[in-house]
């Protein structure tokens, strides 16, 4: 408790905070956990007994939030642990992590939800709040216990890893969720369009003789989800929209009121399929990375606020399991450290400005989530990421953090990177 | 000398127009080897070649199994079902185990797309050789379609290849498109829509759902097999439809393609794809193909492991067996 009463000065940096709208250097106080003073540069030289850290040329923003990371705990630990998967939250910025049911056994009932949170107590580092299934291990058959989970600390549900296929159970569990007061989060595939796919569906994916996936799979169960949401009135969140014509949807659906929210990962606006040329598996992911026309309607989707924030889907595996046929290789790849330069990268090609990027990763997630809005106003738990919009380098196993060092990015060059976390006003990860 | 010489054959992707027509040239010579009464070549003698199938293959298997013992080399077939893979044991660490006895060439059919690309990440030491990998390519087949072209028409381009039936599941016909393309040859596919999708279009192929206008003018046809137990798929209703629409006999050619010749991939289904007065009759080059088949694999062992300044087939297809 005595690092929680130290009292720190962050002084120097460009602060970033979209709820108070704020866009420019101020210094800030930390006290109890606290943010208690935010001040213009100078104000705060005076205080005795602080350790000041000098930021001059960073930004500062409140703690980034992904609200899709896959932490393999419990059931995968050689994966990856609430522990080395808190690692790599830190030291890519996030304080705040959500992380999938798809645990096993899966994160189904109260008591798996409890084993996640004790797991995120002892790896104290950052938050991490779990999202429990809305299907009985996720099959899509009967709906979990929801209400037990809530009260044990879930802050939405999902079944991602795969759609809730029976539009019937999925009408249910929105109804239902009104009383929880929480948001369904959804991964969106019909399956009878894309049984056993490991690709995009498209020229490419016929020349490679490989199964793929039409975009059509996935914009047909956002539509079903879309009027599910105006049957029901249920919240509905969009995971990791990876088409164009879905960010269509989805702009309709919000012009009509309807309440639904979207999240994308930087991967689909930043690859396409060419990924998978010569079968990399690295690059295979679910949804699959699509055609060039559907990264620029992703992209533009951010920029123009139709898909609210930016979400890792990371997504730690062994080697092993890449170093395969194609058709077998597992789907998914890790995120957390790429996802602040990935979205920075945006940022500097002109694409959006560096406040939407911030809010993309603080203020949009937790507003999906109904969680309390980041903010570094005096008396706000003090959560805050500060970031070198100036560090270059590579993508490397050493400073890979995740037990799994999967990625179609390694070695590819980067810009942006977190230098400072602090969660509930305690230095969590300082670059060295 | 085209630099094939000792390199993979993993597809007809990668390879230029000079270096099929090296392939070609070199499977003639084995063709004339063939032809002869006694057709062992000592050229491969103390090589060993492993034949690795991991998917059902008789004629694939055996015309490899031929070819690598007319050139005096050491064949051993390992099939799916008596391999560790069936054990767990990962395709990686299969062909490393088989690497380290120290094998030439390895030969290799597996039903995944994209695994002869995956395995030569890892092997050193051991030349590959694609039999055929999931829905990709199967550069032996189209190879050997296209030396028996070749006799035929005495050139490749200048053509209008037509191919019939499952394109979409067909790596003879993928293989084939990226050759014919080479080539600068019109290059078509004929099937329900189901199977002759769209995109077939953006890799160079003209689509057509009806017989008859596909037919029109072209110097060959490949009839491509309709397999039975891809029909829960849904892709067809029946055999019959199919049929109904897209049988090959000789009434149908006289009347579009009166001059084409007609080649298959094998195993062809007599009645359902192909009518028996075609794949018996004078157009019919499918028991050249087979034969072809074994010189296009000779000479595609042989060029795997020559050393680059001397792989001249001339010098090594003399009878000299003892």
């Amino acid at each position: 408790m005595t690092e929680l009463s130290k009292r720190i000065v962050l002084k120097g940096a460009k602060v970033i905070d979209v709820a108070l709208d704020i866009e420019s250097e101020k210094d800030l106080l930390i006290e109890d956990g606290k943010v208690a003073a935010i001040d213009k540069p100078g104000a705060l030289n005076e205080l005795k007994n602080v350790e000041v850290i000098n930021l001059d040329g960073k930004v500062l923003t409140p703690g980034l939030i992904d609200i899709h990371v896959h932490l393999r705990e419990p059931g995968q630990e050689w994966k990856e642990t609430i522990l080395s998967g808190s690692e790599a939250a830190v030291a890519g910025g996030f304080t705040t992590v959500c992380c999938m049911p798809n645990t096993l056994p899966t994160n189904d009932n109260a008591e798996v939800t409890k084993y996640i949170l004790r797991k995120a107590e002892e790896a104290n580092l950052c938050r991490v709040y779990p999202i429990g299934a809305i299907s009985l291990n996720r099959k899509s058959e009967s709906l979990a216990p929801m209400l037990e989970m809530r009260e044990a600390g879930c802050i939405a549900f999902s079944d991602d890893g795969a759609p809730v296929s029976d539009a019937g159970l999925m009408r249910r569990a929105l109804e239902y969720n009104l009383m929880l007061g929480s948001v369904l989060t959804v991964h969106e595939e019909e399956s009878a369009l894309c049984h056993g796919y490991v690709m995009n569906e498209s020229a490419t994916s016929l020349r490679m003789g490989l199964k793929g996936m039409p975009g059509a799979a996935e914009d047909i169960m956002i539509a079903r989800d879309i009027e599910l949401a105006r049957l029901t009135g249920g919240r509905v969140h969009f995971q990791h929209v990876s088409t164009a014509r879905a960010v269509t949807l989805i702009k309709r659906a919000k012009e009509d009121g309807i309440p639904v929210t979207a999240e994308t990962a930087p991967h689909y606006f930043t690859l396409t399929e060419k990924e998978v040329e010569n079968y990399n598996t690295q690059a295979k992911v679910s949804m699959p990375l699509r055609s060039e026309l559907d990264r620029e309607g992703v992209l533009q989707g951010v920029i123009d606020k139709v898909i609210d924030c930016i979400a890792s889907d990371h997504a730690p595996h062994e080697a092993d399991t890449k170093n395969r046929e194609f058709d077998h290789a597992s789907f998914g790849f890790i995120g957390l450290q790429t996802m602040l330069p990935l979205t920075l990268a945006k940022v500097r090609s002109g694409n959006m400005s560096l406040k939407r990027a911030i809010e993309t990763l603080t203020v949009a997630p937790a507003k999906c989530f109904n969680l309390n809005t980041p903010s570094l106003k005096v008396g706000s738990v003090a959560d805050i990421t500060v970031m070198d919009l100036n560090a270059k380098y590579n993508v490397a196993i050493e400073t890979i953090k995740s037990k799994s060092k999967n990625t179609p990015f390694m070695g590819k060059e980067m810009q942006g990177a977190a230098v400072l976390t602090i969660v509930g006003g305690r230095i969590v990860y300082r670059a060295e | 000398m085209p630099n094939i010489v000792g390199q993979h054959l993993l597809g007809i992707a990668g390879l230029t127009r000079e270096q099929v027509d090296f392939y070609l040239h070199t499977s003639q010579q084995f063709v004339e080897v063939n032809e002869r009464e006694v057709k062992k070549v000592p050229t491969l003698r103390g090589k060993t070649v492993v034949n690795l199938f991991l998917e059902p293959s008789t004629r694939t298997r055996t015309s490899f199994e031929i070819a690598g013992k007319r050139l005096s080399a050491e064949v051993i077939n390992v099939s799916g079902k008596d391999s560790s893979v069936t054990k767990g044991e990962t395709l990686i660490d299969t062909v490393m185990t088989l690497e380290a006895m120290a094998p030439d060439i390895l030969v290799m059919r597996h039903p995944c797309s994209g695994t002869p690309q995956l395995i030569t990440k890892y092997l050193k030491n051991v030349a590959v050789i694609n039999a055929g990998d999931g829905l990709h390519e199967h550069p032996t087949q189209a190879l050997f379609d296209t030396l028996t072209i070749k006799q035929h028409f005495g050139r490749v381009e200048g053509l209008k290849i037509l191919f019939v039936g499952d394109v979409f599941r067909s790596r003879v016909a993928r293989s084939n498109i990226l050759l014919h393309k080479l080539y600068g040859n019109e290059i078509r596919v004929v099937a329900p829509p189901t199977l002759a999708v769209k995109e077939f279009e953006e890799l160079g192929a003209k689509v057509y759902h009806e017989m008859s206008e596909a037919l029109k003018g072209v110097d060959v046809v490949m009839s491509l097999r309709m397999k039975h137990e891809y029909l829960k798929d849904q892709f067809i209703p029946s055999l019959e439809e199919y049929t109904r629409k897209y049988y090959i006999n000789e009434k149908i050619l006289a009347e579009h393609a009166p001059n084409c010749v007609v080649l298959a991939p094998g195993p062809y289904i007599r009645g359902v794809e192909i009518d028996s007065t075609v794949i018996d009759g004078p157009r019919s080059l499918y028991k050249k193909q087979v034969f072809n088949a074994v010189a296009v694999r000779m000479a595609a062992l042989f060029l795997m492991i020559q050393n680059p300044q001397k792989a001249d087939a001339e010098n090594y297809t003399e009878d000299t067996v003892q």
